[in-house]
């Protein structure tokens, strides 16, 4: 399998993950290279995407998987060839063949942007350094079979409060990346849940960086 | 750039990739003196699926003066967010404010989507009345598939730009360019506008009534055309084609690109309204659509390419187009679709040849249970034609059918519902000879409409029925539609019955329009949003009654829409009426000219596709 490094920034960050697929296919063609299909009644195209990504989060290590029909001589320009035909906020960085298996993706460093439009509230970064210190913190989750109650201490390898300006404070943190992921969006539930005074106006979320379980970085 | 507001409320909406444009091939032009906020009055995933919007949003960008962005319907949760916070709607390529625009344009295809209009212009905070704008900007005009009777909209749209839009839409632009860089009044624009060909201004012409509530007049103002032609293209292999096409980064309707082979149809169906305002029929080249396919492919990186027009087997050169068509796609594994295609002979090996891998259902549109009645509205398919169809696909391995009908076409009788499920049961018996794969079983999808007769039609003058008995027949035929493999749907009666009164509305019908936004209505194509309560309390709170629109219109009545001509003359239409309750046909344009009129706007000999 081939993979592709690439990030997801600006408008980029709405187009959903099933939709982002498609947007590869379709750039593939336009850059003139055939992704390979399988055989049969349906053909459908070898490309996926690890790790879903929520709608409206940024990424700096998104993995895209693919399979050309033909020779890929040619990563080393892919990226650029791709690049020029690839909508805003979707970019390319590195085209390489995978070595490990996906599997092995075990963690991701991510940050969530907290934004207080009234002022950062008193205690604030104290509090939450505490809320994620617990040994156990049960949020409520919408799964496909309703809502559940998870523990997502065991999903939280480490948490680190910075205050970023008068109105924003950014939680750094290495969480699951899979079986079950840690959606960083239930750190901002659990501060609403057991902080409600800490509750930020808005929060949005970027992944920094993919780990193995060794926090190797995965490629 | 987002505001952090619209930043805010995005995670909160569904498919949040639909208000924030920057798809690949969008335009950006930040310098540009003449700013148009293009707007289609439905959503991102349909508004992107048509191609009229595709060609004028490329004719206009090709202007070196003009940027002309896309605005679409916000959906329900959206349009909540929008009025919560006082947002005012913006255009996709500058996220900036409609309202901050030079001309605010329409593309309006479907009378179900005039309450979108005003909501529209409601949401992007710009006043709702043409009155009540009185500046150069904001100048909000309209024009598309259904703009040849645009009198319920004409107290909110400026002018209309009537038919085809590549040529006269450029006049405009370079007329407001003029106007706006000489400070003119909004008036002066205006009355220099009603000179180009093709464009209408409503409020240069006035209504006055009889009692009874017919039209006794209308009455040209400031030396305003009496009769205002649509426009058309000449010649189809010069007019422009979007080979850039802006390709969606999330999933709309029609996601793939379009080839439109001809405009205009030979066929005529007596209750087809594209079939009469398309006219006079003009082809383009199968060279130049195959270098624009070839074009378009690689520019979009699209995975299927559909051929369209209004009826795909009438295209002469259609058996080389598609072979050549194939030999590119094939290898590349783009899908060739090819939709409107005849119940005959050719066109059955063409769909073999075409769907060689995925055997999709067979669609037919019958829209008519018997030979007599299909005769009566120029459906000219025969049953044979359909058995056949089917029989070859049943032997092909195909296993399901659409049919699609319509009740109450006028001289409808019983006898021409239950043909429908007759048709059906012949359909089934087929198959029961024929199939070759019987354990996946028939499936045969029956689909009724309520018809609603539409201006520039031979039925212009005709009564929709009422609502009650368009029921009594529908149930009718569910009655004999009784076998396991049937699925019968059939169209709740409300909307059609709404579609049927804005169709041949007056401008009285603007009051009402206006209340049924109020009162909520927008969406209405969507069976989420549609209440027809709302309507009904718009038209009783403005005392108007609904009915007066559907019924029977005399001959010699004036017509709301008699300013206008679509280019087929009003005394063929009728003579065409005339035929359809003798169920005479009427020869397509190929077989010989019906002498229509269209012909006199065609630089060419014949009208051919």
């Amino acid at each position: 399998m081939l993979r592709m490094l690439f990030e997801k920034s600006g408008n980029g960050i709405w187009i959903s993950h099933l939709d982002l697929m498609r947007v590869f296919q379709r750039a593939f063609r336009r850059a003139g290279l055939q992704v390979r299909h399988t055989e049969g009644f349906n053909p459908h195209a070898y490309v996926s995407i690890a790790l879903p990504l929520s709608v409206g989060t940024s990424s700096e290590c998104e993995i895209l998987e693919f399979e050309l029909d033909g020779p890929d001589d040619s990563l080393d320009s892919l990226p650029e060839r791709l690049n020029l035909v690839l909508p805003a906020g979707v970019r390319c960085l590195e085209a390489y063949r995978g070595q490990k298996n996906l599997k092995e993706l075990a963690w991701l460093r991510v940050e969530t942007v907290l934004e207080y439009d009234n002022g950062l509230p008193d205690g604030l970064s104290a509090a939450l350094t505490a809320l994620f210190a617990q040994e156990t913190l049960v949020v409520e989750k919408k799964s496909k079979s309703g809502l559940t109650q998870i523990d997502i201490i065991p999903m939280l390898h480490s948490l680190e409060v910075r205050i970023a300006g008068e109105q924003r404070v950014i939680l750094e943190a290495v969480v699951q990346a899979q079986n079950p992921p840690l959606n960083p969006d239930l750190l901002v539930k659990a501060i609403g849940t057991y902080l409600p005074k800490y509750a930020p106006d808005f929060a949005k979320s970027r992944r920094l960086a993919l780990y193995d379980e060794n926090f190797n970085v995965f490629r | 750039m987002l505001t952090p507001m619209m930043e805010r409320i995005l995670p909160r909406v569904q498919k949040p990739a639909r208000y924030v444009g920057g798809e690949y091939n969008q335009i950006v032009k930040e310098d540009a003196e003449v700013q148009v906020a293009f707007c289609f009055p439905d959503t991102y995933e349909i508004g992107m699926s048509n191609i009229g919007m595709r060609i004028l949003y490329g004719v206009m960008n090709r202007m070196p003066r003009v940027w002309c962005q896309r605005v679409f319907a916000p959906w329900g949760d959206m349009e909540a967010e929008l009025r919560a916070r006082n947002i005012p709607l913006w255009a996709l390529e500058s996220h900036r404010p409609v309202k901050d625009f030079d001309l605010i344009a329409f593309t309006i295809g479907y009378e179900m989507s005039y309450a979108n209009v005003l909501n529209m212009l409601n949401l992007a905070q710009v006043p709702l009345h043409a009155a009540e704008r009185t500046g150069l900007k904001n100048i909000v005009f309209a024009g598309g598939a259904c703009m040849y009777n645009p009198e319920p909209l004409a107290d909110f749209i400026d002018f209309f730009s009537l038919g085809e839009g590549e040529e006269s839409t450029v006049e405009i632009l370079e007329l407001y360019a003029a106007a706006k860089a000489g400070g003119w009044e909004k008036e002066r624009f205006l009355l220099a506008v009603s000179k180009i060909e093709g464009v209408y201004v409503p409020s240069l012409y006035d209504h006055a009534y009889h009692e009874d509530g017919t039209l006794r007049a209308i009455t040209p103002k400031d030396g305003a055309p009496a009769v205002v032609t649509k426009r058309i293209v000449h010649d189809l292999d010069q007019a422009f084609y979007p080979v850039h096409d802006l390709v969606p980064s999330t999933e709309i309707v029609h996601d793939r690109c379009n080839l439109e082979l001809f405009r205009g149809c030979i066929r005529g169906c007596r209750f087809c309204q594209a079939g009469f305002t398309y006219r006079p029929v003009r082809r383009r080249r199968a060279d130049v659509l195959t270098a624009q396919a070839e074009e378009v492919l690689s520019n979009s990186g699209s995975h299927e390419i559909t051929l369209s027009s209004l009826s795909t087997s009438d295209y002469k050169e259609l058996g080389p187009l598609t072979d050549r068509l194939l030999d590119y796609c094939n290898p590349r594994k783009i899908n060739l679709s090819l939709p409107s295609l005849r119940a005959d002979n050719f066109s059955r090996e063409l769909m073999m040849k075409v769907q060689k891998v995925r055997k999709s259902g067979l669609t037919f549109a019958p829209e008519a249970g018997t030979q007599r009645l299909r005769d009566a509205i120029n459906k000219n398919v025969t049953e044979a034609e359909i058995l056949e169809t089917c029989a070859v696909a049943f032997e092909g391995g195909w296993s399901s059918v659409k049919l699609y009908f319509m009740l109450g076409l006028p001289t409808e009788t019983d006898e021409d519902v239950l043909g429908i499920a007759d048709l059906v049961y012949k359909i089934l018996q087929t198959w029961r000879a024929k199939a070759t794969n019987r354990k996946r079983g028939c499936k045969i999808s029956v689909a009724t409409a309520y018809f609603v007769p539409k201006p520039f039609t031979p039925f212009q003058w005709e009564a929709q029925i009422p609502p009650e008995e368009y029921t009594r027949r529908q149930r009718l035929l569910k009655e004999h539609l009784y076998a396991k493999s049937v699925d019968y749907k059939w169209h709740a009666p409300d909307l059609s019955r709404l579609e049927a009164v804005l169709a041949r509305g007056d401008r009285r019908l603007g009051a009402v329009l206006e209340q049924a936004v109020q009162n909520g209505a927008r969406l209405d194509a969507w069976d989420e949003y549609f209440r027809y309560d709302l309507w009904l309390d718009a038209f009783q709170r403005c005392g108007i009654d609904p009915s007066f629109y559907t019924r029977a219109i005399g001959k010699d009545e004036l017509l709301p829409w008699q300013t206008i001509s679509a280019s087929v003359d009003r005394d063929f239409l009728w003579s065409e009426r005339e035929r359809a309750y003798r169920s005479e046909i009427t020869p397509d344009c190929r077989a010989a000219c019906s002498g229509c009129g269209a012909n006199k706007l065609n630089r060419e000999d014949v009208c051919d596709a």
